[in-house]
């Protein structure tokens, strides 16, 4: 019998190898891979809460995961535009070659 | 309709940036109209939102996830008046781009349009979607200049900026599986009835809420992103974020900290938190501020150790409890001054930098003989910042570091005025540069315009309220007191 507690713990240990991820990838592309799975891991922990409650409190967490996803959408997009307008100048999306900006 | 009537002031900006939009697609030879749409949506913005506060009639929208109150009343005038000077102090600046200039003014009306909603939003929903309406157009913005500085900016803050966000959203699924419910009421609520035996859940949850919007604040150790995005951003973009995103994160932070986690055993655990970040921001801010030779670097971490003042009044409020108004009302006269102020700052550096092509210090000498007026302006925002009297950064000062000591937080108020210290000899040093130093040309510089009428206003309004304090503090305590009755 799956209860609230295993996808509870299967969404915080997504969420901390999401931001382990993204903290250690130098590739940006990696890093936003990162980003979307702690998202991600964001969504099946509020499904699971809404799933293992009752009354009208369900809904929100629904509502709130549908949000997240669009969200998500819109800002792997600007991402990828930011991406692509980086390489084009720089050839390379490496973040820690990314060092123009310095002291 | 009704509640179309509640987040009119929003509409109505969002709005101009479809019309500015609109307008650059029907009449591209009439380019020079642009800016004046989004004004004149940021007027009726700000008209509207007056005719709340003359109806006098406050209340809750959409089931209670966003409200129309003194404190979103008050945000939304600070908005409104960040967005007017950045859309004018940008007009000259766009111009000389040249390209995509609707987009532009499009999008910096739309993360208005964000910041707008945070001031109102009472659920978590609307907090994470005001949050990233605000924030993504800022990504954009902050990657649009043409070189390679200005993407690598863009790419940096969007990536921290998503990271941040993951953060926040996880707090935030921690409290509504504790509570059941998204709006902030519903969570208070549940705190106090069973809180107690949940205080580990709750604490995981707001230390993630705090880094998700310190990241905005821009305190440490969420600053990294804070001096290369404001040396690569375009400047009045920098000049937007430095104050548009800080403001509104401190908005949502203390709507929803103390209107959703306000139970006192809670409060006194992150009162803490804020504490010590407040302390090591503004020692590290301060610290690394005095060896930047880069003016907007030099912002950048001033403005990390400002976000470290505001810091001491929250920390403060969470202690005080039932005096709440005080050390609230200290915040938000903080919030205001400091927009004012640091927007003037950045737009006499626009009007500098511009000209002289440079945003070294150095090149600052002798700035006195060459542009009275700008020197003139820029000196006066930091003096402010530095709170020297008599502007308007002092009075901000004086009520956060006195909401301090009514919360017996006596060592933090003395770091506080010890950073002052230090703060002032980076600040003067730049004024000391523009006023004795020599510089290598005496050539006059040209000041366009429309930067001069920002500037105007911004310097202006530092002086009048340095001078006569008294209605912006009895606004900040108006807008306060909503918190003080729940």
């Amino acid at each position: 019998m799956l209860t609230l507690e295993h996808f509870l713990t299967v969404g915080a240990l997504l969420f901390c190898l999401g931001l382990v991820i993204a903290l250690s990838k130098r590739n940006a592309i990696g890093v936003l891979m990162g980003i979307e799975l702690m998202l991600n891991s964001v969504n099946l922990t509020l499904i699971a809460f809404s799933r293992f409650s009752d009354g009208p409190a369900e809904i929100a967490g629904h509502a709130f995961v549908a949000f997240i996803i669009t969200v998500a959408a819109a800002e792997a997009a600007v991402a990828l535009a930011l991406a692509v307008a980086v390489y084009r100048s720089r050839q390379t999306v490496e973040v820690d070659q990314l060092d123009l900006l310095k002291l | 309709m009704s509640e179309l009537d509640i987040v009119g002031p929003q509409l109505a900006i969002l709005l101009a940036a479809g019309a500015v939009l609109v307008w650059d697609a029907l009449l591209p030879t009439q380019r020079k109209a642009l800016p004046y749409i989004a004004l004149a949506g940021i007027l009726g913005a700000a008209i509207w939102t007056s005719t709340w506060v003359i109806r006098g009639d406050f209340q809750t929208a959409f089931d209670g996830t966003f409200a129309i109150d003194q404190y979103a009343v008050f945000f939304q005038y600070v908005f409104a008046g960040i967005t007017a000077i950045v859309v004018i102090a940008s007009i000259d600046w766009v111009d000389r781009v040249g390209r995509r200039q609707s987009e532009y003014f499009a999008l910096v009306l739309t993360a208005s349009a964000g910041l707008m909603f945070l001031a109102g939003a009472r659920d978590l929903i609307t907090i994470f979607l005001a949050l990233e309406l605000s924030s993504i157009p800022q990504y954009i913005l902050a990657g649009w200049g043409k070189d390679q500085r200005s993407s690598e900016a863009g790419m940096k803050y969007l990536l921290l900026g998503a990271i941040a966000s993951a953060l926040l959203l996880y707090g935030m699924a921690l409290l509504y599986g504790f509570a059941g419910s998204t709006l902030l009421t519903d969570i208070s609520a549940a705190i106090s009835e069973h809180g107690a035996d949940n205080r580990s859940l709750l604490v995981v949850a707001s230390v993630l809420l705090i880094a998700g919007f310190g990241f905005k604040m821009a305190v440490v150790p969420f600053q990294m992103w804070v001096p290369d995005v404001y040396q690569g951003a375009p400047t009045p973009v920098a000049a937007f974020l430095s104050v548009g995103s800080k403001a509104a994160a401190f908005a949502v932070v203390m709507r929803l900290f103390f209107e959703g986690l306000g139970e006192q055993f809670l409060s006194n655990d992150w009162a803490m938190i804020f504490a010590v970040i407040a302390a090591v921001s503004m020692t590290l801010g301060n610290v690394f501020a005095i060896v930047q030779r880069d003016i907007k670097r030099m912002l950048g971490y001033s403005s990390i150790a400002q976000a470290g003042n505001f810091m001491i009044g929250l920390a403060a409020i969470s202690i005080l409890g039932e005096q709440f108004v005080q050390g609230a009302s200290g915040v938000l006269l903080f919030v205001a001054a400091y927009a004012f102020t640091n927007l003037g700052a950045f737009i006499a550096v626009i009007g500098i930098s511009q000209r002289i092509g440079s945003d070294d210090i150095a090149d600052y000498a002798g700035m006195w003989r060459r542009a009275p007026l700008l020197a003139l302006a820029l000196a006066i925002c930091l003096i402010s910042l530095a709170g020297i009297p008599p502007t308007a950064g002092f009075w901000a000062k004086l009520y956060v570091f006195n909401a301090g000591i009514q919360a017996d937080l006596v060592w933090l108020v003395i770091i506080g005025v010890l950073n002052s210290v230090i703060s002032a000899y980076y600040y003067l040093a730049v004024v000391r540069q523009m006023f004795l130093g020599e510089a290598d040309e005496e050539k006059r510089l040209a000041v366009s315009p429309t930067v001069g009428v920002a500037l105007g206003v911004a310097t202006v309004g530092v002086i009048v309220f340095g001078i006569i304090p008294t209605p912006l503090v009895d606004a900040a305590r108006e807008a306060a007191a909503i918190f003080a009755v729940s």
